[in-house]
């Protein structure tokens, strides 16, 4: 088996008295495709908002490569390796599709560029630029968005923002990727597409990647293991088609 | 090749104009042919500009509506004509008196503009507005209450003039460092991060940029000029007084800015070298009796002015005498604006997060009725 890339421990939140997830325990190998699946309300998101530094979890820890970073905030999160997409999409949208993804080499090491640098325009300014635009045309490529980086992002079609959103949380260089709804809003050749840019992404990359979806053709054609949430808590573990097939998660999903 | 030339020329077309007009007004103040009045007017642009284009950082590029822009001009005014009166007994009125002048009155400002900045990260849009506003209050009663020995309490600060055939030439050339400045942070990796905050603060966190940081730089940097502008007003006067830096002058500078359009620096600059002209000239036209119609005249052109840009029955004849449709049909170039030629994408006419005329205006919602027949008839 390979690493562990990220881990949780009971993690739990309350909102008041709601306790809106509870004791989610779940490991999360190099290379997996996880899904974490679950009905309307189940703290799909909430897990994503908290595991991003959105929320600070009131109970557990988790870890990412056996580093504890729960409590951290967004920004550090994202530079540790976790980097994420929204379900409602979030992109810059007064920007074209390649400033989308140079926001998102901004923090890489190799990139670095002070803004006293940028001032003065010295040689390491151009050197970044040059370099990063390279970097932003290949990882665009990827998506399959190349023909379109010097639109405007707000102008694309919906299916193209979520392979932005995909292409600008990559270029963070996340040990993990955590992808809201990727799916979402997307007909049967676009989800497709989509399927084959992840396996792609987890190829290349040697890419650890969390999902939350509710095409169960999706989830069940594309992760290797899923967890199934229900109010709060976890009601399947383990392998997707024996998870899917739990009596309990059918009951949870078609009611009865 | 060519088309990186071209890219150059758009970019840098600015400091060209610019420093073209320097040169042309510097040769004709040394050959005599601008009477003091031209001269005033040269200084009062060139202060109005770099507080225009340092405004427009804030608001346009960060979309974060700052109303205290006119404080940190009245810190870099009163302690870099505080230090120019304590300096000139010793260095004389020289250029080594007004760089170290305008240094410390700019970083005053900047400091100051990191207190603010504070603030700024916990609060968003109206409110952030509202707090900058106070702050310009609070820091002009400061100087109108202090003693007449340090600030020159509610008579003002009395500062040495500095050589009127020469200042407006140093002012024109501190705009440029401004602008030089300004675009190459907006032109960069930083530009694109501070664009990103306006565009999406929770996506910009999620992506890794450092909201913090940027958001104090920016607005120290935009104090920082700004403090530069007020040290340089106080060399053009021959006194600093607090009622000048009232709310009435943030707004001011804030028309400006919005006027040239937010998002657009050179439009700011525009906009401020029309505004200032317009006011100056209507102040000395009209004297007297007619004094009155000065404020009366000024606001009736900036009413026509912000109508004639946004009124949708004017949509099709401003898109019709647009300067860059003309300017193109002269040139025979083929105008899309979805698509841009290069990866250094368009800067002008980007919206923000800021409505401005929702914050100065007030918005009048439909009172809900009570009854709502659909649904009753319906159960």
């Amino acid at each position: 088996m390979s690493e562990i890339i990220l881990k949780t421990e009971n993690l739990g939140i309350s909102f008041g008295g709601l306790k809106a997830v509870q004791d989610v325990n779940i490991e999360i190998r190099k290379k997996q495709l996880y899904g974490l699946v679950g009905p309307n309300g189940a703290g799909k998101t909430t897990v994503f908002n908290i595991l991003t530094g959105v929320y600070k979890p009131t109970t557990g820890k988790f870890y990412l490569c056996g580093e504890d970073i729960t409590g951290k905030n967004q920004e550090t999160i994202n530079h540790k390796g976790i980097a994420r997409t929204f379900q409602n999409i979030r992109l810059f949208n007064n920007m074209t599709v390649i400033r989308n993804v140079l926001v998102g080499l901004h923090n890489q090491p190799e990139f670095k560029c002070s803004i006293f640098e940028s001032v003065f325009r010295l040689p390491r300014h151009f050197f970044c630029e040059k370099r990063m635009r390279a970097r932003a045309k290949e990882i665009l490529k990827i998506v399959g968005l190349e023909e379109e980086r010097n639109l405007l992002s707000c102008n694309l079609p919906y299916g193209k923002q979520r392979k932005l959103e995909i292409a600008r949380a990559l270029a963070t260089n996340p040990k993990i990727l955590l992808l809201d709804e990727p799916a979402a809003g997307m007909n049967p050749n676009e989800t497709e597409d989509l399927m084959n840019i992840i396996t792609r992404i987890r190829d290349g990359f040697d890419m650890t990647v969390l999902l939350i979806e509710h095409d169960m053709k999706f989830v069940s054609g594309l992760c290797d293991e899923v967890t199934v949430l229900n109010f709060g808590t976890v009601l399947a573990n383990g392998d997707t088609k024996t998870a899917l097939n739990d009596p309990e998660v059918i009951k949870a999903y078609i009611g009865g | 090749m060519r088309q990186i030339s071209k890219i150059k020329w758009r970019h840098y077309i600015n400091y060209v104009v610019i420093a073209v007009l320097t040169a042309v007004f510097a040769s004709m103040s040394f050959s005599g042919m601008l009477d003091s009045s031209t001269l005033y007017m040269l200084e009062k642009m060139a202060i109005a500009v770099m507080l225009a284009v340092s405004l427009s950082v804030v608001v346009g590029f960060l979309g974060e509506l700052s109303l205290g822009h006119a404080g940190f001009m009245c810190v870099g005014a009163y302690l870099g004509g505080k230090l120019s009166c304590l300096l000139v007994p010793v260095l004389g009125m020289g250029p080594g008196t007004l760089f170290l002048s305008i240094l410390t009155g700019g970083v005053a400002a900047a400091v100051c503009g990191i207190v603010i900045g504070l603030p700024a990260l916990r609060l968003k849009g109206d409110y952030l507005a509202i707090v900058t506003l106070a702050f310009g209050e609070i820091v002009r009663s400061l100087f109108m209450n202090s003693s007449s020995e340090s600030f020159g309490g509610s008579l003002g600060l009395n500062t040495p003039r500095y050589d009127k055939s020469t200042l407006f030439v140093i002012a024109l050339l501190l705009v440029l460092v401004c602008l030089a400045v300004l675009q190459n942070i907006i032109r960069s990796k930083h530009g694109r991060a501070i664009t990103s905050i306006r565009d999406n603060e929770i996506a910009a966190r999620a992506t890794g940029i450092n909201v913090t940081k940027y958001k104090l730089a920016v607005f120290a940097i935009s104090a920082f000029f700004a403090g530069i502008a007020g040290v340089l007003y106080s060399f053009s006067n021959y006194t600093v007084q607090s009622t000048k830096f009232s709310y009435n002058y943030s707004i001011e500078i804030l028309v400006m800015v919005v006027l040239g359009g937010m998002g657009s620096i050179n439009g700011s600059i525009i906009a401020a070298t029309l505004i200032t002209y317009l006011d100056i000239t209507l102040q000395t036209k009209l004297t007297g009796n007619l004094a009155v119609l000065q404020d009366l005249l000024y606001s009736l052109i900036l009413i026509v002015l912000v109508i004639y840009n946004n009124a949708p029955a004017l949509k099709g004849f401003r898109e019709k005498y647009n300067i860059k449709r003309v300017l193109n049909g002269v040139f025979k170039r083929r105008h899309d604006p979805a698509r841009h030629t290069d990866d250094e994408a368009k800067w002008d006419r980007v919206p923000t997060k800021i409505k401005v005329d929702e914050v100065l205006s007030v918005e009048i919602k439909p009172t809900q009725s009570t009854v709502e027949p659909d649904r009753k008839e319906k159960e």
